[in-house]
């Protein structure tokens, strides 16, 4: 088999471990100069003309208002109206929203694009190789790490800022758009070499701004930055499924009975239907026994503010609000704090919030019997969604958990390998399905700890064979071997290769 | 024209069309045909022997469904043409 250096350009190294970068120095950048003062603009236009912008330039984006986003949208649209060639867009995310950028990428507008995840007609696109540039993913930490040490250099950052004051200073606390925390915009704030806020709404003044007026160069008052429907993530819905709610339950068991879940304990979850019945599950335990936990973070949920509100959470560490429930609570709970991409899972800051968790609760698309996950690309390689705060937090949280059906629509979801690698298995834990709970044979400690107390383990092996067993045994498929982009590890090697979609 | 339908179109189910022919005609669309076509066709294939069939038209559009649920929805749209036409 080949290596995988053998794919890679030279000035790409690839991922060696996921804790090789304590061995390597945090590199910063300067941050950008300070605007002596904040212009504003009536169109995108001004702003594109003011720039002097030009073919080749790198634009960035956050997706704080996920598939209600105007503003990519809008940029776009002053690109080809102005004919500009060989752009690239740095978004946090692409939605199915962002579909007019397919147009962009077929017509050499936009060449480059570089995302920590990816879904929808933009994802398409670039699976069928139309993109010119290699598609780069990051993970969500690895993205403020890439700003910060230079690896991004973003020429400007376009940040859609649900409200803006008379100085410059932005927030997403308030407005017609109003989203929440704005934590994937702060690296490109500080990092940029300009920064213009679009937004749709004005105010006298904004207290504690999240965007601060120094590194504004520009804001561009729009007719509408985004729909606040479109801000509620599409995942985030508790499964009522009864083979889903038994797996939430038995990740609860176990976690449970590995004493994660005591007075102080922090915690983190995914937006999948699992992952939120899970913490329903968690809730429950925390009432019946009276504990109470130090803090949850990430993608904050209506649930965790529930949790929050009632005392069973002390403090909601947010780098994006998943919901409006949870914006509403940014802007009325003072324990509802929003942290910066970097401050989250940048694995260079000296104690990010991913490091302090006890546990994750965490899907897969695949997962193969080395417990690496992919929730990069679908099995036929098909880009569908990225890591986003997934590589970050399986490799900060003391325990790892996977959730996942044993089949999806007859599909086994244990492999022998993964199609795509987005989080190496020495980060991943414990696996529970319908059909039972997997430890990875690294984890003695917990294999021996989940032993003691009755709990039944079973080989990974004999999970991917029991569901072989049920759906019949999978073609082997051969690949396609053009390289259409790179998974960025958060240190910033090269762990996998896209490939075109077969 | 003979005709029978069974199944639908959810996830982990299959939506199976029979029709009467002067040959056995077996047309699979898959959601996981890259994995699972040729297993799909030879279930149904089997299905019909077994039910000693040797001339039909077959439209299975699948969405993931597992073996046992295909042979059951073929059996009854099978069943479903023949009742319907007796």
């Amino acid at each position: 088999m080949s290596k995988l250096s053998d794919y890679l350009p030279p000035d790409f190294k690839p991922f060696v471990s996921s804790d090789a970068y304590k061995q390597k120095q945090r590199r910063l950048i300067s941050e950008k100069e300070q605007s002596q003062s904040v212009v504003f603009l009536h169109s995108v236009s001004e702003v594109f003309d003011a720039l002097n912008l030009h073919d080749g330039m790198t634009f960035s984006f956050h997706h704080h208002l996920r598939n209600g986003d105007k503003v990519i949208g809008l940029i776009g649209e002053e690109v080809h109206r102005r004919g500009l060639k060989d752009m690239t867009f740095a978004a946090s995310s692409l939605f199915p929203n962002h579909a007019s950028l397919v147009d962009l990428i077929k017509e050499g507008n936009v060449s480059g694009i570089i995302a920590n995840y990816a879904n929808g007609p933009v994802a398409k696109a670039i699976s069928m190789g139309l993109l010119k540039k290699p598609f780069i993913m990051d993970t969500h930490g690895g993205r403020a790490r890439a700003i910060e040490s230079g690896d991004l250099m973003i020429d400007v950052a376009f940040i859609a800022s649900p409200a803006v004051d008379k100085a410059g200073n932005g927030t997403g606390r308030f407005g017609p758009s109003a989203c929440g925390t704005l934590g994937y915009a702060i690296p490109d704030l500080h990092y940029a070499k300009k920064v213009v806020l679009i937004s749709d709404y004005q105010m006298d003044h904004i207290e504690e701004a999240e965007l601060n007026h120094r590194y504004v160069d520009y804001v561009v008052m729009v007719d509408k930055i985004g729909d606040s429907e479109g801000i509620v993530s599409g995942t985030t819905k508790v499964t009522r499924d009864p083979v889903g709610r038994k797996i939430a339950r038995d990740t609860v068991m176990v976690l449970d009975k590995l004493g994660l879940i005591k007075e102080g304990f922090s915690m983190q979850t995914g937006a999948g239907g699992i992952s939120l019945a899970v913490v329903e599950y968690v809730k429950d335990l925390m009432i019946r026994q009276n504990i109470r936990a130090r803090f949850a973070s990430g993608g904050i949920t209506g649930q965790y503010v529930l949790m929050h509100e009632q005392g069973l959470v002390e403090t909601l560490y947010d780098v994006q609000c998943f919901d409006l429930r949870a914006a509403k609570s940014y802007r009325e709970n003072r324990r509802h704090v929003a942290i910066s991409a970097s401050e989250y899972g940048n694995p260079f800051e000296p104690s990010p919030i991913v490091d302090q968790l006890d546990f994750v609760v965490l899907g897969a698309t695949e997962i193969d019997l080395n417990f690496n996950v992919n929730v990069t690309t679908d099995s036929l390689g098909e880009i569908i969604g990225g890591s986003g705060g997934h590589a970050d937090t399986a490799h900060g949280a003391k325990v790892t958990v996977v959730v996942t059906n044993l089949l999806k629509a007859r599909l086994p979801i244990i492999k022998e390998h993964v199609t795509t690698l987005t989080t190496p298995g020495s980060d991943i834990d414990i696996l529970v399905t319908e059909r039972g709970i997997a430890v990875n044979p690294i984890r003695i400690d917990l294999m021996n700890q989940l032993k003691q107390k009755g709990i039944q383990i079973v080989k990974i092996e004999d999970l991917m064979q029991l569901s072989y067993q049920i759906a019949g045994v999978p073609k082997t498929l051969s690949h396609e071997k053009t390289i259409i982009g790179y998974v960025r590890y958060r240190d910033g090697s090269i762990i996998d290769v896209l490939y075109k979609k077969m | 024209m003979k005709i029978g339908m069974a199944g639908s179109l959810e996830s982990n189910d299959a939506l199976i069309t029979v029709k009467e022919s002067s040959v056995i005609n077996i047309e699979v669309q898959s959601i996981v045909d890259a994995f699972y076509h040729d297993q799909i066709v030879q279930v149904i294939q089997s299905t019909l022997d077994a039910a000693r069939i040797n001339a039909i038209d077959v439209v299975c559009l699948d969405k993931g469904a597992l073996d046992y649920t295909i042979k059951a929805r073929l059996l009854t749209a099978i069943h479903r043409m023949e009742v319907r036409h007796e």
